[in-house]
């Protein structure tokens, strides 16, 4: 086991170093080259040369790819071009929000999804299965973006439901302690704050989480067709075991493993939708920033999104690659 | 492995075992599948009536999508639905929406297709590359491969479009293209694999075949259909994530031309006062992405040789 994990471990470095690498030739190839296109408007000839000389350019290029993988392991990103504020604070400011929204997206997709493809794999070929079916082949056909305008349009300024964007209602009081509001809610037993916050994430949440819970559901019913018709469930129907005791113990405990796969491959669309949900829902996560960004040519505040989104990214499904080995003991003979 | 993207590498090389084995007779008998599958009939329908409505969009339009008929008629609160000539109403520049979407048809065909086209042409010499020469020519390149994969594949399209000061159509089709680059090489180097082994190419070795006509004849060939499907279902991607950058900006600056997902985006200003604006786009992207996507899918479920009968 240990060994299995060390290994993982190990693949991670020389991924991480593939990726920097690929920032660095991504940073190289800007228009105008690095310094001006990291400086953007306040680029003179002057500036443009001193930084150059901090960014080491006129060094030779083994060189300078070694001072760009000190400066990103420190978290040296820079300033931001929009708010002039360091780069890395930016990010942890926005973070949280992202990951809040992210994560009540995942426990929507989840919730929803295995339920939903267990029923349809059981009833296959029937009219839940065909429905669901149809179900996800649409759902992932939705741009994300329009899913976000219809549920403004329906829930927040058709019905009054939900608020339209935001996170939270203005002039409600906050504690901050670790920026996730429904944490801190909680922390501080502020339940309006709690409600509040829950309020407002409803529907972004349900909308990030739609291409997803089509994924999951999928995948859910596949890996359980696989499972249902092995030797072992027969037997354990055959012996007259209960309907729920062979559902958790026999089918579901086996067709998860491949879901618990797929689950963790869900941060990648979450990530990348959370960029266009967050501008639909003027979120002000990492989303929200990278949205921004875009439009005035952030580089030094792109360079540091991609690199946390890919490092998110990779290590998520490393440790669900290490939790599916503690769950099923054949992965790690391989 | 890092266990990054596990399961589309394992979905990949399981689309890879599904190179023909057989040759001419497993393409046949998937075709003869197909042919009975509605969801394959609703999928080619649906692509079919789309390619037709690109190629011919500019006699089809009943007007000129670029020239601004209503502008006099539209005010803060108000633009103009439908009427006659106007089946589908104006833009919120005046221009007649019909006309506009059936010319976006073809927008959103050349996007798509040039993209999928460059990533598979791409894709293929890397994959093509490693599975013809193997050993650390195959795992420089699919470690490469692999970390292209690592970074999600919007992210790394959004970071692609962005280099660029002036984006354009180009630049939109360049960033989508890279994204499935890794795709297509996984898949051909794993269909190529799996090709080696065979007895036919065995074979043609144990004849003294020279090793470009074994690649290019025998294992080329034969590593090709679930390329084909991939295709099929990177294109409904392609479509749907050139909206996505149109709508964050990345898109073509020309604000006159017609494309489906700028459209949409631009739309979200005026959902209160003309929510067709939005409404129309979307579901043109919609269908035409499910129409791929449909069909793919059923090209896949007919290759697939565990539902060979």
């Amino acid at each position: 086991m240990l060994r299995f994990v060390v290994r993982r471990l190990l693949w991670l470095i020389p991924t991480l170093l593939a990726l920097s690498f690929l920032l660095f030739a991504w940073l190289r190839s800007l228009p105008g080259g690095p310094s001006s296109a990291l400086l953007g408007d306040k680029a003179t000839p002057e500036r443009i040369a001193a930084l150059d000389k901090t960014l080491g350019l006129d060094q030779p290029i083994p060189l300078q790819y070694l001072r760009f993988l000190g400066r990103i392991v420190t978290g040296d990103f820079g300033a931001s071009l929009s708010s002039s504020q360091p780069v890395v604070s930016e990010l942890s400011a926005a973070f949280p929000a992202t990951i809040e929204l992210s994560v009540a997206a995942l426990i929507f997709a989840v919730g929803l999804g295995i339920p939903l493809g267990y029923l349809a794999a059981r009833r296959r070929g029937g009219f839940f299965d065909n429905t669901t079916i149809i179900g996800t082949l649409v759902g992932v056909s939705v741009p994300v973006f329009f899913l976000g305008f219809m549920g403004q349009k329906i829930f927040a300024s058709g019905l009054g439901w939900l608020p339209v964007s935001g996170r939270f209602t203005a002039g409600v009081d906050h504690t901050k302690i670790t920026g996730f509001l429904t944490v801190d809610a909680v922390l501080t037993r502020e339940w309006d704050v709690l409600g509040d916050s829950l309020w407002h994430l409803l529907l972004p949440a349900l909308v990030l989480g739609t291409i997803p819970l089509a994924v999951i559901v999928r995948i859910t019913r596949a890996a359980v067709l696989d499972v249902v018709n092995e030797d072992y469930v027969r037997t354990a129907e055959a012996k007259g075991l209960h309907a729920r005791t062979v559902r958790g113990r026999h089918i579901m405990r086996n067709a998860l493993l491949p879901v618990s796969t797929t689950i963790g491959l869900q941060t990648g669309l979450l990530l990348a939708g959370a960029v266009l949900t967050e501008k639909v829902f003027a979120w002000g996560g990492l989303g929200s920033l990278l949205a921004e960004g875009i439009n005035r040519r952030d580089y030094p505040r792109l360079q540091a999104l991609i690199l946390v989104a890919a490092a998110v990214y990779v290590l998520v499904n490393l440790l669900v690659d290490i939790s599916y080995a503690v769950i099923d003991p054949r992965v790690r003979v391989r | 492995m890092t266990g990054l993207g596990t399961t589309k590498r394992d979905r990949l090389d399981a689309l890879a075992a599904t190179s023909s084995e057989g040759g001419v007779s497993l393409a046949r008998d998937a075709f003869r599948r197909l042919r009975r599958n509605p969801v394959a009939i609703i999928g080619a329908v649906i692509v079919v009536a789309f390619l037709l409505l690109a190629l011919l969009s500019p006699l089809i339009a009943p007007r000129d999508p670029y020239i601004r008929y209503l502008i006099d008629e539209i005010r803060p609160g108000l633009i103009p639905g439908p009427r006659s000539g106007f089946p589908l109403g104006v833009d919120q520049e005046g221009r007649d929406l019909l006309s506009r979407l059936i010319v976006g048809a073809r927008q959103s065909l050349i996007v798509g297709v040039m993209a999928t086209l460059i990533g598979l042409v791409f894709g293929m010499i890397i994959g093509g590359a490693a599975g013809a020469i193997g050993g650390w020519v195959d795992a420089l390149l699919m470690r490469f491969m692999d970390v292209l994969l690592s970074i999600p594949s919007l992210l790394l399209a959004i970071s692609i479009a962005a280099v660029f000061r002036r984006p354009n159509q180009w630049t939109v089709i360049v960033a989508v293209a890279v994204v499935s680059v890794p795709i297509f090489a996984r898949l051909l180097r794993g269909s190529m694999l799996a090709q080696r082994g065979t007895d036919h190419v065995l074979a043609a070795r144990a004849l003294g075949v020279k090793q470009n006509t074994i690649v290019f004849r025998h294992m080329l060939p034969n590593s090709l259909s679930p390329v084909i499907v991939q295709a099929t279902l990177t294109l409904a991607v392609a479509i749907i994530d050139a909206a996505a950058l149109s709508f964050l900006g990345l898109g073509d600056q020309d604000v006159n031309r017609a494309e489906w997902g700028a459209m949409l985006g631009d739309s979200q200003r005026f959902l209160d006062v003309r929510p067709e604006l939005a409404y129309y786009p979307a579901l043109c992207i919609i269908v035409v992405a499910l129409g791929f996507t449909l069909l793919g899918e059923a090209m896949r479920e007919a290759l697939d040789p565990k539902n060979r009968r």
